[in-house]
């Protein structure tokens, strides 16, 4: 198993090395330059000596061989490099969001984990019930919505709801705290972003429990298991459950590897400052260091994240062994 | 500039209040002022290299200006006040000398006492920075010859000639007064770390979150701030800055918000909100490329001009987007702009929009370029850029010309106007201080101002622009300015200048003290705020 994930890890290099190659050149399609977007989005005019200077500062002058170059030097030597817009350390600038990105990425994992495959289960062991029909339906409902219009009608609720009942409508905080710092004041501003991601997530690891479920729950296996006298309980949990929650697992592991980046229009509507917000800026305000590094960071994220199913599935099915 | 409130009771109180000197009202000491920030965060603390209003509204308050538009009358375009120096002085040697007297009691945050040194040093850096030193408004001074301290009370601007144009540039908000001693050590420092001797000291800055600061108990102006505290939430998203005025996480947004935010809130709040609103010194500009085929003829510049009904235009498009007041090359409220009767002399502004566009048509024929196709390169903003650009096709249409929009983030909408890749682009034009000499200058020729992106030559209008950047008179000001204007807008029609944007602030009712600007960049150190709760 050891050797098995140092190869798994040695073999992250290539991936991360290929991505950092495609968003160095993808990052460098896009015309323009942070210099000119620093200097004249406001609108006024651009001085040229500024801008010069600014590209000369930058590196922006050099070649795009002599870019790249550098570029992977610096990886090799693992220099992530100073961000073109802010000009702090990429690592820095990463450290001050990724609390928040993981923060929500866990709270929605939980409340998806905790809603899904209870009702995954019950709606596959209850094949064409009423519960069976609501929770399909619930299911459908978070997977067509998006996570941003959910997030900005709660907004709206929260504030109508708490207007109507005090009079005064009520916000959760815009500014973010650490938990550490002051728990309640960050459960209340990322309860709610957790639970509109959460039910969308919910909704398709719902619809993959269930059809596993439906799936195992027909296998040979299990009505040798029913034939033998075992408990339904036990059919269920021990021989059933574990048996679908491969593919649900991956998925789990796809969704939360997804989340660490791809929260950009909730991190907005809820005003957090996280890292999914942070590479859209990357990416607009063509701070090509930090846009490379933040992919890069979201490849070894997804990397990681599939090791980590890859060895749950051992646990998950002895059959499965790695060497 | 108006003021306006949802309900109709509180109008009249707040109308009263706008128009009111900030010193009838009792103001009241204490409390923190939680503000929005419509930015993510800013490039960098630097006001002297950057250019966004965001590095302002971020740490204007912890610094001081050498002069500023008057705190208490910020629409005014042609009044100017002391920050640190004693009084605005007289210009001697034929205009070219200014001499400022410093305050003696002003400290930095560190404690340390603030010097004609420093305000020399300061500017020294922004006018002729030092090597490796960004200064990005250096090509505003090109008139000043040298800025030296001759004691530690007095700093002498000579100039290499007179001009108008002068003391509007002084005014800079982004020329804020750094510690001379620092700057030398390290002309970056300013960059990452804010310390300057403004009415709120730094408490801290977490990037992309928040920036806090307390009240300077050694400000130099006795009595201010009223604040205690002040605390600016970095919220890109227009919904997160209307929710939270609405459930008063924030008491106010200075940048501007869209009409739909101000009917929504005032809907909503009623007299718990007030809203300023003022013409704003930024516009957007149509500009043909000359370089382009049939944009290089003047008859077809004219007929786009035609075709557009700013007059009715403007007010339709006031509800809905952030622009209002049709006008020419200088900011409407402004003594040199032309007025409304002068307008409607140039193309693009004839008060009878059938017999304009008439004209246009037959000039398209005549041109040659009936039913002409083109694209209209357009930035991703929503407002107001993306509203006028529809407008504009619209309004186009009208005449038979088929107009697509493309519509390109940022960086490429830059770099298309700066390699002559388009057609028409639209551009905006968006100053701080109202300084329409120096303003004016967007509309010369490519190779004298390299952000004009009309690619076109013409040596009239540098020799008309030159003839008005040396005239000091505000008469014979007047008169060059309008030569400038009628050559750029009417005879060669080089760019299309539509309506100006329009400021929309909104605050809850409880701040007092503050007045809106013509410009998001003006009146940002909040010393005079105060709240009534």
């Amino acid at each position: 198993m050891h050797r098995y994930i140092v190869t798994r890890l040695l073999l992250a290099i290539p991936t991360l090395a290929g991505a950092a190659a495609l968003v160095f050149i993808l990052m460098r399609l896009i015309p323009g330059d942070v210099c000119v977007i620093r200097l004249g989005s406001g609108g006024a005019h651009v001085d040229q000596g500024a801008l010069a200077l600014c590209r000369e500062q930058l590196g922006l002058d050099q070649s795009m061989v002599v870019q790249f170059l550098l570029f992977l030097k610096n990886y090799a030597m693992f220099d992530f490099g100073i961000s073109m817009w802010s000009g702090n350390p990429v690592w820095q600038e990463i450290l001050i969001r990724l609390p928040v990105s993981l923060e929500v990425a866990i709270l929605a994992t939980v409340i998806a984990v905790l809603l899904a495959i209870p009702l995954g289960t019950l709606s596959a062991l209850r094949e064409n019930s009423k519960l069976d029909h609501v929770v399909r339906v619930v299911a459908i409902a978070g997977i067509a919505t998006p996570s941003f219009w959910l997030g900005i009608m709660s907004l709206i609720l929260v504030l109508n709801v708490s207007s109507m009942i005090t009079g005064t409508p009520w916000l959760p905080p815009i500014d973010y705290v650490p938990l550490w710092q002051d728990p309640i004041r960050n459960l209340s501003i990322v309860l709610l972003p957790a639970i509109t991601v959460g039910y969308r997530y919910s909704a398709v690891t719902m619809r993959l429990t269930r059809s596993a479920m439906l799936e195992v729950m027909r296998e040979d296996y299990i009505r040798t298991a029913r034939a033998k006298g075992l408990l339904e309980q036990i059919v269920v949990n021990r021989h059933a459950l574990k048996n679908a929650l491969l593919p649900v697992v991956t998925l789990i592991g796809i969704e939360f590897a997804f989340l660490i980046g791809g929260l950009v229009i909730t991190e907005q509507v809820f005003n957090l400052n996280g890292i999914g917000r942070l590479l859209v800026q990357a990416v607009q305000n063509q701070d090509n260091v930090l846009a490379q590094a933040l992919v890069m960071l979201i490849v070894l994220v997804f990397v990681v994240v599939n090791l980590v199913v890859d060895v749950l599935y051992a646990w998950l099915d002895p059959r499965i062994r790695y060497s | 500039m108006s003021v306006r409130t949802g309900a109709g009771i509180a109008l009249s109180l707040l109308t009263a209040f706008a128009f009111t000197p900030a010193g009838a009202e009792q103001p009241k000491q204490g409390g923190t002022l939680t503000y929005v920030i419509p930015a993510d965060a800013p490039p960098s603390l630097d006001a002297h290299r950057e250019t966004t209003y965001a590095t302002i509204h971020t740490a204007a308050p912890y610094y001081s200006v050498l002069i500023r538009v008057p705190p208490d009358n910020p629409a005014s375009t042609t009044e100017f006040v002391c920050d640190l120096c004693t009084e605005m002085p007289k210009p001697t040697d034929d205009g070219k000398t200014w001499t400022f007297k410093i305050r003696d009691n002003v400290k930095f945050h560190d404690g340390s006492k603030l010097t004609a040194k420093d305000v020399a040093l300061s500017w020294q850096y922004i006018v002729k920075p030092p090597k490796g030193v960004v200064s990005a408004r250096q090509s505003f001074y090109e008139m000043v010859d040298s800025v030296n301290a001759t004691d530690d009370s007095t700093v002498v601007f000579k100039l290499k000639y007179a001009t108008a144009a002068f003391l509007p540039a002084l005014a800079d908000p982004y020329a804020w007064i750094y510690k001379k001693e620092i700057l030398e050590k390290d002309p970056h420092w300013y960059e990452k770390n804010i310390m300057g001797s403004g009415p709120f000291k730094l408490v801290k800055i977490e990037v992309g979150q928040s920036i806090t600061g307390e009240r300077n108990k050694d400000y130099y102006l006795k009595g201010r701030p009223y604040l205690d505290g002040i605390v600016g939430i970095f919220a890109e998203k227009q919904s997160v800055r209307t929710d939270a005025l609405k459930a008063d996480r924030a008491s106010i947004e200075f940048r501007g918000l869209p009409p739909s935010a101000r009917d929504q809130l005032t809907k909503e709040l009623g007299d718990k909100i007030w809203v300023q609103d003022s013409d704003w010194n930024c516009g957007n500009i149509l500009t043909p490329n000359h370089q382009k085929k049939p944009f290089d003829d003047v008859r077809v510049r004219k007929a786009l001009a035609l075709a557009i009904d700013q007059w009715k235009g403007a007010p339709a498009l006031s509800k809905i987007a952030n622009v209002r007041t049709v006008g020419g090359i200088v900011f409407p409220g402004s003594p040199l702009a032309a007025t409304k009767e002068e307008l409607q002399t140039m193309p693009g502004y004839w008060p009878d929009i059938e017999k304009s566009r008439a004209e246009a048509k037959k000039l398209l024929k005549e041109a040659g370029a009936e039913g002409l196709k083109f694209e209209l390169l357009n930035r991703n903003v929503d407002q107001p850029y993306k509203f006028v650009g529809t407008w504009v096709i619209g309004e186009w249409k009208k005449i038979g010309l088929n107009v697509e929009q493309k519509v390109v983030p940022t960086g490429p909408w830059f770099s298309n106007m700066r390699a002559g890749t388009f057609d028409v682009a639209m551009e905006a034009n968006c100053q701080s201080v109202v300084n329409p000499v120096l303003d004016t200058g967007k509309y010369l020729p490519h190779r004298v101002f390299p952000d004009n992106y009309g690619y076109y030559d013409d040596p009239k209008s540098v020799e008309l622009y030159e003839a008005m950047q040396k005239e000091t008179d505000p008469a014979k000001l007047r008169v060059a300015m309008r030569a400038y204007e009628k050559h750029t807008l009417d005879t060669e029609v080089h760019e299309i200048v539509l309506p100006y944007w329009y400021r929309i602030v909104m605050g809850r009712s409880y701040v007092k003290g503050w007045k809106i600007s013509p410009s998001h960049y003006l009146n940002q150190d909040l010393a005079n705020i105060w709240l009534d709760k």
